[in-house]
């Protein structure tokens, strides 16, 4: 198949491209930018006028939730999802049922997400075994099968010895450690920001500090260690002067914030609205500005969407019992798109950190669209708007605070390894 | 968004917070339970307003006092109630909150009166349930406990009408109180000038300041020249832990005695909301004193719980 892509602006933010360029792929690669390779007849051509086209996106940070919670999602809707949201590659967090800390599951959840012909999937594997925090896992064999990365999902390591061996390991072969930072005991129970908003809804808060702490204990190690670490979903303004540093100092940091915790703050919880419910707490204004400030600068490098679908049951209860955590992969991009009109920050810069910068920090061949890589593009329209809304969905999950909204930023064509995975 | 408490025109729909409630709407609730309060001295303690209804006490929680007030307010209003300790049936068999109140409307029930452990239970059944069936919420986790709050202020104003020249005092364990936050905002949306909160840090929650009350960790500083001192129940789990050393230490430094109520003005007035732990919060010559007034609070709680379910239940909410 071999596809031209004409008449869109073109934005590869690694290449430094801004600029009204067609593309050529070719055997699902892209062969040329801008000019027509000789000889080159294309099978399809795609009019892209009027409409961006940019490098697939790469989340950080999407459950699927296979294996083990099926009634939530399923690899099918979920990997149409991401394809429905201009996401080519993602990587899913090994808290799953079973935890992701067999070479096997790995395996198994690639071949799945493979067959599916949709988004590239990259397991992150368990750092631990079973999550447990204790002894650690077989990041060897765990890399040999698929896993691009270690993690501890949303579970803290309480042990610093732990956590320091788990670093000395990692860095011995170069893995990245994906950490959430959240000191379990200050956070324990915690459902909401500990601040105005908490005291008024009676719900029991998780303090900033708690942010603060396991990060003082993760980047100091990583210091001792020099391990790579990628700070994930950060949500505070203190950790984000303190990654700004670490970043100074040298350390191997990187670190991301979810679209969500970039334009949403604790009032938004409302009249308790448990899609507010997320991991880590929604913060406060001035927390949601720094956020925004450190990704300007460069402190934090990408924007996930934190996927969680989570099912409708899960939701309606009382704020504290309700499940944690949102739908977001087809919102990762008209939100990043929000965020950038909002700040007046440049479609380009916007869009690198949905792509170039997350796979970067992945280690993998995605987020551009130099001659020769894999042709994962998403070409949309930055100027339609479309209603989110349970019906508009693809994933199985349906539930995020932005429910009812209407966002600019419809997603066209999805293109993985040079075929249209997704057409609007 | 729509306060979810109010209906398009701004009347009352259910009740499941003080905050965000107009006063005019509190003043309402206010007098329409002066005209209750006669009720209870009549031979025959009824009025016909909510004949034919059915009112469902829905307890998540355990509750003597609160339930029961309800129920004889119920009652007065000549509702039929039924009362289900949910702690103990359903819940324990893994039914939902929701399909609880989806059987219990299929019973026709026309008003729920919930409490739960968690905030937000009661907004949530409130965003759930039919237009037509109203929502009352009698304690949600450390959220709110709107008729606690409202009945306080009644028995203020009963005995200090003049609530923008009071200086009110709540003492003790602000952070797992409901009725605490009701207490606060009642009393600040009344006008009360000067609202202060007494606690340890360990029992106050993050920037309570901004709930527009003075806070105070010295008890005598705390009560100096107040008109009435609102007391909170310390719950037993808190008082050998983490949040407190001991009750002995408690009562040394927060109990109220009857040395500690004369810094207070000699016209002050004690309150509590029950149950009381004597000698831990409150020394029992100061809860049985004359300046006490623990027992017209629970009086007046069923006056306050008549006008709640009369003005909901669609009537004039006068007392005939």
């Amino acid at each position: 198949m071999k596809i031209h892509i004409k008449n869109g602006q073109l934005i590869d933010p690694k290449n430094n491209i801004n600029d009204k360029l067609d593309v050529f792929i070719a055997a699902g690669k892209i062969v040329s930018i801008g000019v027509i390779p000789e000889g080159f007849v294309a099978t399809k051509t795609i009019d892209a006028t009027n409409l961006t086209v940019c490098p697939g996106l790469v989340d950080l940070s999407a459950r699927l939730r296979e294996p083990g919670d099926e009634y939530k999602a399923r690899l099918a809707s979920e990997l149409q999802a991401a394809v429905a949201g201009g996401v080519t590659s993602l990587a899913c967090p090994p808290d799953t049922d079973p935890v992701l800390d067999e070479p096997g599951l790995v395996e198994m959840l690639k071949h799945r997400a493979k067959q599916q012909g949709l988004a590239h999937v990259y397991p992150l594997g368990a750092m631990t075994r079973q999550l447990k925090g204790a002894a650690l896992s077989e990041m060897n064999e765990l890399h040999t099968a698929g896993c691009v990365g270690f993690s501890q999902a949303n579970i803290a390591v309480t042990d610093t010895q732990v956590l320091w061996r788990a670093m000395e390991y990692a860095a011995t072969f170069g893995f990245t450690l994906f950490l959430h930072a959240e000191e379990p005991f200050l956070a324990a129970k915690g459902v909401a920001h500990d601040g105005e908003v908490a005291t008024r809804m009676g719900l029991k808060g998780i303090p900033s500090a708690a942010e603060a702490l396991a990060l003082a204990s993760i980047l100091r190690i990583a210091q001792e260690t020099g391990a790579s670490v990628h700070i994930s979903r950060l949500s505070t303004a203190e950790g984000v002067a303190m990654i700004r540093t670490a970043k100074a100092q040298g350390l191997k940091v990187s670190c991301d914030v979810s679209a969500n915790h970039l334009l949403l703050t604790e009032h938004d919880i409302a009249y308790f609205d448990a899609n507010c419910h997320l991991k880590p707490p929604l913060r406060t204004q001035r927390d949601k500005a720094e956020l925004s400030t450190g990704l300007k600068d460069g402190t934090i490098d990408a924007i996930c969407s934190d996927h969680t679908p989570v099912d409708d049951d899960a939701k309606l209860a009382p704020f504290a019992e309700a499940e944690i955590g949102a739908t977001g992969l087809e919102l990762l991009l008209p939100l990043t798109l929000k965020w950038a009109a909002q700040e007046k920050v440049s479609l380009s810069h916007a869009i690198e950190r949905i792509t170039k910068a997350s796979a970067n920090i992945l280690g993998v061949a995605a987020g551009d669209l130099s001659p020769n890589s894999n042709a994962d593009l998403c070409i949309f329209d930055a100027n339609e708007y479309w209603k989110v809304s349970p019906k508009t969905l693809k994933s199985q999950g349906k539930n995020t605070p932005f429910t009812g909204l209407e966002l600019a930023g419809k997603v066209k064509f999805t293109l993985v390894n040079g075929q249209v995975v997704y057409h609007d | 968004m729509n306060n979810p408490q109010l209906d398009t025109d701004g009347q009352l729909r259910h009740l499941l917070s003080i905050e965000g409630l107009p006063k005019k709407i509190l003043n309402q609730i206010l007098d329409t339970a002066e005209s209750f309060v006669g009720v209870a001295e009549r031979e025959v303690k009824k009025v016909p307003l909510l004949r034919g209804k059915t009112v469902c006490n829905l307890f998540f929680e355990n509750s003597t006092r609160t339930r029961t007030t309800f129920e004889i307010a119920a009652k007065r209003l000549s509702a039929d109630v039924i009362s289900l300790n949910v702690s103990t049936s359903s819940q324990s068999k893994g039914e939902t909150i929701l399909d609880t109140v989806d059987n219990l409307i299929a019973m026709h029930a026309d008003m729920f009166v919930v409490r739960h452990a968690q905030s937000g239970a009661a907004h949530l059944i409130a965003k759930h349930v039919p237009p037509h069936i109203h929502v009352i919420n009698a304690g949600d986790g450390r959220h709110s406990h709107p008729t606690q709050g409202l009945l306080d202020v009644f028995t203020i104003r009963k005995y200090k009408p003049e609530l923008h020249n009071l200086r009110v005092a709540i003492v003790g364990d602000v952070l797992h109180s409901r009725v605490a936050r009701s207490e606060i905002h009642a009393l600040t949306t009344l006008g009360v000038p000067e609202v202060r909160v007494i606690a340890p840090k360990t029992l106050l929650p993050a920037q309570v300041e901004k709930l527009g009350v003075h806070v105070y960790h010295d008890m005598d500083e705390g009560l100096k020249d107040v008109d009435v001192i609102m007391m909170l129940r310390l719950q037993n789990e808190r008082m050998n832990g983490a949040m407190l050393p001991s009750s002995e230490e408690y009562f040394k430094t927060y109990g109220l005695t009857p040395e500690r109520l004369a810094l207070a003005k000699p016209d002050a007035i004690v309150m509590h909301p029950g149950p009381m732990n004597r000698g831990v919060e409150i020394d029992s010559t100061v809860a049985d004193g004359k300046q006490s007034v623990i027992l017209p609070q629970v009086t007046y709680g069923i006056a306050i719980r008549m006008a709640v379910m009369a003005i909901l239940g669609g009537g004039t909410g006068v007392a005939l």
